[in-house]
């Protein structure tokens, strides 16, 4: 027997009960960027007994500023985060299982994925997700813990069904465009703080220590020295959709069409095709290397033709790099892919 | 005139007169944010007439989508 969790069971409000707890717990982890691989590393080596980290990118340089697991050999060859990820963190800790998903998550995915899920852990980078989150996290009475930063500011804020107003009830209009985007960039230090807020929120839940939670929406700002937090209490409504008394989960209503999104600020569009069916990259190769060039690793295959670059999943997701244009994408997607 | 702004005092000119200048003051554009004004969260029809005082405190919280 190891005493690699002794500190943590020292520490009086987790202790050996706790840590036994931690142990029999499962955590889902959506997002594998800068919030999801800092939450991951915690809750790992905090002996979590199982994690699911679901994400549908692949690692770049400029992620490795702030998304803690990855190297610059992951960026090198694109791997798809979440299996860089995993590698990483098998090697923190060996005696945990973790569980890795390469996929864009719709309400279709999340509904497979929280089967046994104790907490969902918020690293996504749009209220798209959220938001659907939200609905699910509600549906099936699970805990979920947003968190998000912009800049040099962060926000998080715990959502316990049944007791919490939740996400819906807080954010009258859901914001559109510009307030996903990361064009304002962001610094280490304020994504380190909105991970600490999160985890320490999600050892109180994993160890049911939830009254000790912090039931208050908290903002910071660490370049401008501002911090403020709010009880919010008084915003849950009756009527909410989400919630309420009369609840109908409206975000988990969800159109299956296949999407075109634009990735903000990185020149980017994805396309999600209505089927989920697996792609035969290999095939698909053979056919692209007669038009352009082909970059293939087993998980995804870059197309260059031309200005144009595209990046082929096996789920059937493809993002178009160089442009902003959700048309021009599509068109594109349409021209090399049927 | 002051105010306690995030819990940090900040002078603020005499043009700011109601939470919807202080938001102005502040560039908040973002039409997802909480206003605390004296430990009560406003409505956000309120914001352009509530009036603000010296020393009143503030909570402006912002929702973003980065992560
Ligand atoms: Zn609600």
């Amino acid at each position: 027997m190891h005493d690699r969790y002794s500190r943590q069971i020292l520490f009086s409000g987790i202790g050996a009960e706790g840590q036994e707890k931690l142990e029999n717990k499962h955590a889902l982890i959506i997002g594998a960027g800068a919030l999801g691989t800092g939450s991951a590393e915690i809750l790992a080596r905090a002996g979590v007994g199982e994690l699911t980290i679901v994400d549908r990118d692949y690692v770049e340089w400029s992620n490795l500023q702030r998304q803690q697991l990855y190297t610059e050999a992951d960026a090198e060859e694109r791997m798809p985060k979440v299996i860089a990820a995993k590698k990483r963190l098998e090697e923190i800790n060996s005696g945990i299982t973790i569980h890795a998903h390469i996929i864009d998550v719709t309400p279709v995915e999340l509904e497979q994925l929280i089967h046994g899920v104790d907490l969902i852990l918020d690293a996504t980078d749009n209220f798209d997700i959220r938001m659907i989150i939200n609905d699910t996290s509600q549906k099936y009475s699970i805990p979920w813990i947003y968190g998000s930063c912009v800049g040099s500011y962060g926000i998080s804020y715990t959502i316990l069904p049944g007791v919490s107003p939740c996400l819906h009830c807080l954010m009258e209009n859901i914001p559109i465009g510009g307030m996903t985007c990361d064009t304002l960039g962001v610094i280490s230090p304020v994504v380190q703080l909105v991970i600490a807020h999160q985890t320490a929120e999600a050892l109180k839940i994993l160890t049911e220590k939830t009254d000790r939670l912090r039931q208050e929406l908290i903002s910071f700002d660490l370049w401008n020295n501002q911090q403020s937090t709010i009880q919010v209490r008084s915003l849950k409504q009756q009527q909410c959709k989400s919630c309420g008394d009369h609840a109908n989960y409206p975000f988990l209503d969800y159109e299956n069409t296949t999407k075109a999104e634009i990735l903000c600020g990185r020149e980017t569009v994805q396309i999600r095709p209505s089927s989920r069916e697996t792609k035969d990259l290999e095939t698909l190769a053979i056919k692209l290397k007669k038009l352009g060039k082909v970059k293939q690793n087993p998980y995804l295959l870059q197309f260059t033709i031309g200005d144009d670059r595209l990046v082929l999943f096996r789920d059937g997701r493809v993002l178009v790099h160089g442009t902003n244009d959700a048309a021009r994408a599509r068109s594109l997607y349409h021209r090399y892919l049927g | 005139m002051n105010l306690l702004v995030n819990g940090k005092r900040i002078q603020v000119p005499a043009t700011v007169k109601t939470i919807t200048d202080v938001k102005n003051h502040f560039n908040i554009t973002n039409p997802v944010v909480i206003v605390e004004h004296n430990g009560e969260i406003l409505d956000k029809a309120k914001h352009p007439e509530k009036e603000v005082a010296d020393g009143d405190k503030i909570e402006l919280v912002q929702f973003v989508g980065g992560g």
